[in-house]
Order: C-alpha cells, then structure tokens, then sequence
C-alpha cells in the first residue's frame, strides 16, 4: 500500500475511534490500536506509540470544557496524577521489555475489561457527603454543579484510589491508551466521588499520564511520525463531532454496539498474540 | 484560562502536524510503506534537538514531529500553569504536589534529549 493509502485508511478509522471514544467515554486509544495491528499489520510498537498521541490530544481536547464548566477537581486530579506518572513511567520501562505477542495478550485482555465495562454501565453510587479524615487532611472535597447548585462532596480511601491509579498509570505506559475506565472506577468506586465529578478529572489526567511515558516512547522510536499523524488528525476530528452528536445520542444502545466490537477485538488480539501473528 | 490555554496549544500542535502532514504527501505520497517489523528510527528522530534541527531543514517528517512535541506538551503546561495557580493561592501543599508531577514528567521527557 502506498503511503496516500496508509494515510487515509488510518485517518478514516481514527475518526471513528475519536467518534466512538466521545461518545462512549471509553477512549479512542482502545480502537486505534487493534485497528492498527489486526487490519493494518503494524507492528504492535508503532501502534501504541501513535494511540498515545492520540489519547493526549483528545484529553487536552476534551479537558478544556470540563475544566471551564466546574466539575474537575484539580486537587483530586494533581495528587492523583503522582501515581499515575509514576505507574506510566514504570509501564513504558515494562513495554521496553515485553514481547510484541505478550504485549497483545494483555491488550486483548484490557479489551476485554472495557467490553464488560461498556455492558455493565457505571452508575452513579451517589454523592458521598463526608471526607475521611486524609482527605480532609489534603483538603480533596469540593462541589459540583446540579441543578443549578453547588453540591458538595467528600473523598474516601485515598490508599486504595492511589494504589488503582498507579496501575491505571501502568496501563497506560505498557499499551500507549488512556486508563480512564480504570480511572474513573477508582474514583467513582474506590473513593466515592461523584461519577460527572469523576468522569472530567479522569479525562484532566489522562493527557498528563500519557505525557508521562510519552519521552520514553520518542527516545525509543515507537511514536512514527507517518503513522501518527493520521491518528492524531483523524481522533481529533472524530472526537470533535463525537462531542457534538452527544447530545442527542442513546447512549445504552451505543455501549451495546461498542462492547460487542469491543469484545469481538479483544478477541482477536488475544489469539493473534497467542498464535504469534501480532 | 486554563482551558483556553489547552484548545489553542492543542491547535497550533494539529495544524503543525497537518502541515508536516501534507509536505510529507506531497513529496512521498506514491512511498510503499511496511509497518510490519518495528524498527527505531535514525537516532535524529528520537531527540528533541535532532527533531528540531531536522525540522529546520525542511523534512517533513520532522515538522511532524515537531508538532507532536507541542502536543506533548500540553499537559505539562498545564501541570506548570496548576502550580502556579496554587502558588498565587499560597496553597503551598498542592504548589509542591503539582512540582512532584512535574519532575516525574520531566524525567520521562530527558529521556528524548
């Protein structure tokens, strides 16, 4: 295939990751990289490397809003995010020495994850009022926009948050994706903040987690300039109109729609890596 | 101001990349391409200062490269502008929080020098 080709095939299904990833919360990085790999044959290397790219640029995208708006909490959000640079740096040293097949085992076994996530739903638990007395401590409750009005909200298990964030973080350093299912289960679960509180911070720190693996990654040579930029063009416009339907979409049906393509992935990237064809 | 800070990095990131983007079409669009083995590029694609100097001379590859450093750097200005925040706030626990996170990326990013 000649370079033309290669360039627009990729932007083309970039565009419908970043389209899918906004809709459904479940980030463009998860597409990208079985796209790459299953129907392009990149080497799974090249592949993680333009993802990364990719999840920064809809994270700093995307972030812009919820930061303007009041819901993400930086306090949460830059505490957090020292476990989840350390986890990311810890997860690019990991991918330095892991092999392509092993690389797409876990892959498809991430994949899998964020299927059931994308059936399941995650449902808000409902705001928790009090802090622990950590949280209190590093002053990580805030409030947030309902109807109109500020509601208040506490933090809980700090430990547990930070420990989840720091394998969020590895994630993300190990397959170049974003980790925000992971992220916003550790904070809507583990430290009972709001879900809408939870879902903008996840999306503030996924881009920083990225940047955290992404020196390693360019010193490495696995960010290819060819193969990122129609990814990281092709996301961002998906994204942006991804942002726009919004509104109007069902988003049940399309959780539905995404974990079975999801699921069928997941699947596909697991034998191939077990087989020795990725 | 964050926000706007973000949308505009992000956008002089993208519109250097299209234009890296379509240099590099032009001049290499009919190239066959073989993605299939990773293999590291020449050493001047893998650090910040081979990228520029490349990028200088013209190759489209590194002009690329150039704006997915931008891109990289995004987040890190905003971890920068938080700290700020907080310093201006005499927050100084988060001041030194939002310092920690940026060291870490800051060793990451040494790597590419």
């Amino acid at each position: 295939m000649t370079a033309l080709e290669f360039t627009i095939v990729v932007w083309a299904l970039s565009a419908l990751a970043g389209f899918l990833g906004a809709l459904t919360g479940l980030g463009g990085g998860v597409v990208v990289v079985p796209a790459l790999t299953l129907a392009l044959g990149v080497d799974i290397k090249f592949a993680i490397g333009a993802s990364l790219v990719s999840v920064i640029a809809t994270s700093s995208g995307a972030a812009a809003a919820y930061v303007r708006e009041g819901y993400s909490n930086i306090r949460i959000g830059m505490f957090l995010e020292i476990a989840t640079t350390l986890g990311a740096i810890a997860g690019a040293f990991l991918a330095g020495r892991v092999s392509t097949h092993a690389l797409a085992i876990v892959f498809g076994l991430m994949l899998l994850q964020a299927a059931y996530q994308s059936f399941k739903g995650l449902a808000d638990r409902g705001a928790n009022a009090e802090s622990d007395s950590l949280s209190k401590r590093l002053r990580l409750g805030g409030s947030y926009p309902v109807d109109g009005k500020r509601q208040s909200y506490g933090v809980r298990n700090v430990p547990g948050g930070f420990a989840m964030m720091f394998g969020a973080g590895t994630l993300s350093g190990l397959l170049g994706i974003g980790s925000g299912a992971v992220k916003v289960i550790a904070m809507d679960r583990i430290m009972r903040i709001p879900f809408k509180v939870s879902t903008t911070t996840s999306n503030f720190m996924i881009g920083v987690t990225a940047a955290a693996s992404a020196g390693l990654y360019l010193s490495r040579g696995y960010i290819d300039p060819r193969v990122a930029m129609p990814v990281m063009l092709g996301v961002l416009i998906g994204a942006l109109l991804g942002a726009k339907v919004l509104v109007n979409a069902r988003v049940k049906t399309l959780r539905i729609v995404f974990g079975v393509v999801i699921l069928a992935l997941a699947l596909e990237m697991i034998l191939n890596g077990a087989t020795g064809k990725i | 101001m964050i926000g706007e800070l973000l949308r505009a990095g992000v956008l002089l990131a993208a519109a250097t990349v299209f234009a890296g983007g379509v240099l590099y079409l032009v001049r290499q669009h009919a190239d066959r391409i073989d993605y299939h083995a990773f293999v590291a590029g020449a050493p001047s694609t893998r650090s910040v200062s081979g990228i520029l100097q490349s990028a200088a001379h013209g190759h489209s590859e590194a002009i690329i490269e150039v704006g997915l450093l931008l891109l990289i750097l995004t987040p890190i200005a905003r971890v920068a502008v938080a700290m700020v925040g907080f310093l201006l706030e005499r927050d100084r626990l988060y001041a030194m929080v939002s310092l920690i996170v940026l060291v870490i990326l800051a060793f990451s990013l040494m790597h590419a020098t």
